[in-house]
């Protein structure tokens, strides 16, 4: 006890804690949006692409499905702190640098696109059958399906899938340290873990678990807004 | 309008084909309500599904204001679906989009420019009787208004053809009235072309101007409505038509009457002003024969009177057959049923 009120009264513990807690927070925030937003752009037309190939769907295409679906699968097996390791030449090529935030990254988004593919394959499957015959009907393009048939028709479920998403990818960003790639994740393990600081291993809980909270809230909220059914 | 020549659909999976079309010829007159009834299996919604190739035939043709349907490129059968309205029995709405919203739909995909499209939403919604609800979602719609959401998508783009499969049958018995109604009334006012797939009997009588009965992936018969009723050739015609004008009569009583000399069962079909005849006392006073009435209705066949009466006939066999002969004399169909 005494230890701890001498430690809260020493201006330098809140010196130090200043320059690391929002500096972590911000690498944390910048890989998990940025991440989250190149899985998805990789991963959406994937997720489309294995729909609309599938059996009885718009275009089926056993061949590209089944050969997505595989590849899918294997980065999906990998665990992520060996592809980490896996992905440093290629890592390298994209960015110019493994290690670093930016390093971080791509192996964030080389594990999450998959993932966000079969989210966005399951929430697409939603859309019944008989809309997009209707569509069909109307002379609808596949092109056109997927834009105003089955995005729109899955948009809630989808918003869901970006939480459970970005909340995975949040997890990740904890092994982001293993090339130097911050956050608070990495302070937690840093500090609290190696140098047995237990208030540091407090606060970046916190602060990720009040993050996760909104995270989620915002989805199911959002979610909740653009469902119609 | 609608010319389906030797029109053939297997379906083959890697273990085996199933026949659900076999040679299926049928011409559908411009401007008709053209009811194609069967039960379920017998090949009737892949045949409404054949006619705008969301199933493509194994062979035949399918001719549609003189396009070939079989024959359009990918492209061209996009624009030909523009001009053929479908309706369905789970109306297929976009959940995520409004009344209106997904009247705009067929409209945004053939591409029309905004000015236009709000314009054509103004006129289909009370077409419809929908204003009110222009922008409630389809969840919080009744069955009945859901299908007229249907309608008005379907009618957009101001199609020559409309198809309706199995559109009422997931509505109630009212309900289903009001939405014949509505198709009736489109029909009359825009000169559309209506085919109706059903497995209801009611449906056809209500609305239809001519029907073919499928069974078994074949037409086993067609014509305009009211000869089919009042000849069927088919066991499945004759059982459809029983179900909406009951004139079976109980076997008990079949039974008994079989035993009585000098006696012949007839069901007289009448149709029109035929109904408003004093036909049987003119029977009686003409053929010298004594007349027992066992059964009759009369109903309501689109617009016309329908009737069956069913009577016992005593006399001898030269007043039966005169009494038929006077019976079909005044163009009423008889059959004798023993």
């Amino acid at each position: 006890m005494e230890n701890l009120i001498t430690m809260f009264s020493d201006p330098a513990y809140w010196d130090s804690l200043s320059r690391i807690i929002p500096k972590a927070l911000n690498e944390t925030l910048y890989m998990v949006i940025v991440s989250t937003f190149l899985a998805y752009l990789l991963g959406i037309p994937m997720g489309v692409l294995l729909v609309i190939t599938s059996d009885n769907h718009i275009l089926p295409n056993p061949w590209i499905e089944r050969i997505l679906g595989t590849i899918i699968n294997i980065f999906r097996s990998i665990p992520f702190i060996i592809l980490i390791v896996a992905l440093m030449p290629f890592t390298e090529l994209v960015v110019g640098t493994y290690i670093g935030t930016k390093a971080a990254i791509v192996a964030l988004v080389v594990s999450a696109a998959p993932f966000v593919a079969r989210m966005v394959e399951s929430s697409l499957k939603e859309v019944s059958a008989g809309v997009i015959e209707a569509a069909l009907s109307m002379g609808a393009s596949p092109w056109q399906i997927i834009r105003k048939v089955l995005l729109p028709e899955a948009k809630s479920s989808l918003v869901l899938g970006v939480a459970i998403t970005t909340i995975n990818i949040i997890a990740y960003t904890a092994m982001a340290g293993a090339v130097g790639g911050g956050g608070l994740g990495d302070v937690a393990i840093q500090y609290g873990y190696n140098r047995y600081r237990s208030d540091m291993m407090l606060i970046t809980v916190f602060i990720l678990v009040v993050i996760v909270q909104l995270i989620q809230w915002s989805g199911t909220t959002l979610a909740k807004k653009l469902f119609h059914r | 309008m609608i010319y389906i020549n030797n029109l053939s659909k297997v379906f083959t999976t890697t273990k085996d084909s199933f026949t659900a079309l076999e040679d299926i010829n049928l011409h559908i007159p411009k401007g008709a309500i053209y009811g194609i009834i069967g039960l379920s299996g017998a090949g009737k919604s892949t045949l409404i599904r054949c006619m705008n190739m969301l199933e493509n035939p194994s062979s035949g043709e399918i001719i549609i204001d003189g396009q070939n349907m079989t024959q359009l490129s990918g492209k061209e059968l996009r624009k030909t679906r523009q001009s053929i309205g479908m309706i369905f029995q789970h109306f297929n709405l976009l959940e995520s989009r409004t009344v209106s919203d997904n009247i705009v739909f067929p409209l945004e995909i053939a591409g029309w420019p905004k000015k236009k499209i709000t314009q054509r939403v103004r006129e289909l919604l009370p077409l419809v009787g929908l204003e009110e609800r222009a922008d409630a979602y389809p969840a919080q719609l009744s069955g009945g208004q859901k299908q007229r959401v249907g309608i008005a998508r379907a009618l957009a783009t101001n199609p020559s053809v409309l198809l309706c499969d199995e559109a009422t049958s997931a509505l109630d018995p009212q309900t289903t009235v009001s939405i014949l109604d509505l198709l009736k009334e489109i029909n009359e006012k825009f000169n559309l072309t209506i085919v109706i797939i059903t497995h209801e009997m009611k449906v056809i009588k209500e609305i239809c101007t001519d029907v073919a009965v499928i069974d078994q992936a074949h037409i086993v018969e067609h014509g305009p409505v009211e000869s089919v009723f009042i000849n069927p050739q088919s066991g499945v015609a004759k059982e459809f038509i029983s179900s909406v004008f009951p004139n079976q009569l109980p076997a008990q009583l079949l039974a008994e009457l079989a035993q009585r000399p000098g006696s012949q069962i007839i069901a007289v079909h009448f149709l029109g002003t035929a109904a408003s005849e004093p036909i049987i006392s003119d029977l009686i006073r003409q053929c010298g024969v004594t007349v027992n009435i066992l059964h009759g209705n009369i109903d309501r066949l689109r617009s016309t009177l329908f009737g069956t009466l069913t009577l016992e006939l005593q006399g001898s066999p030269a007043n039966l057959q005169e009494a038929r002969e006077y019976l079909t004399s005044r163009n009423l169909t008889v059959e004798v049923i023993q």
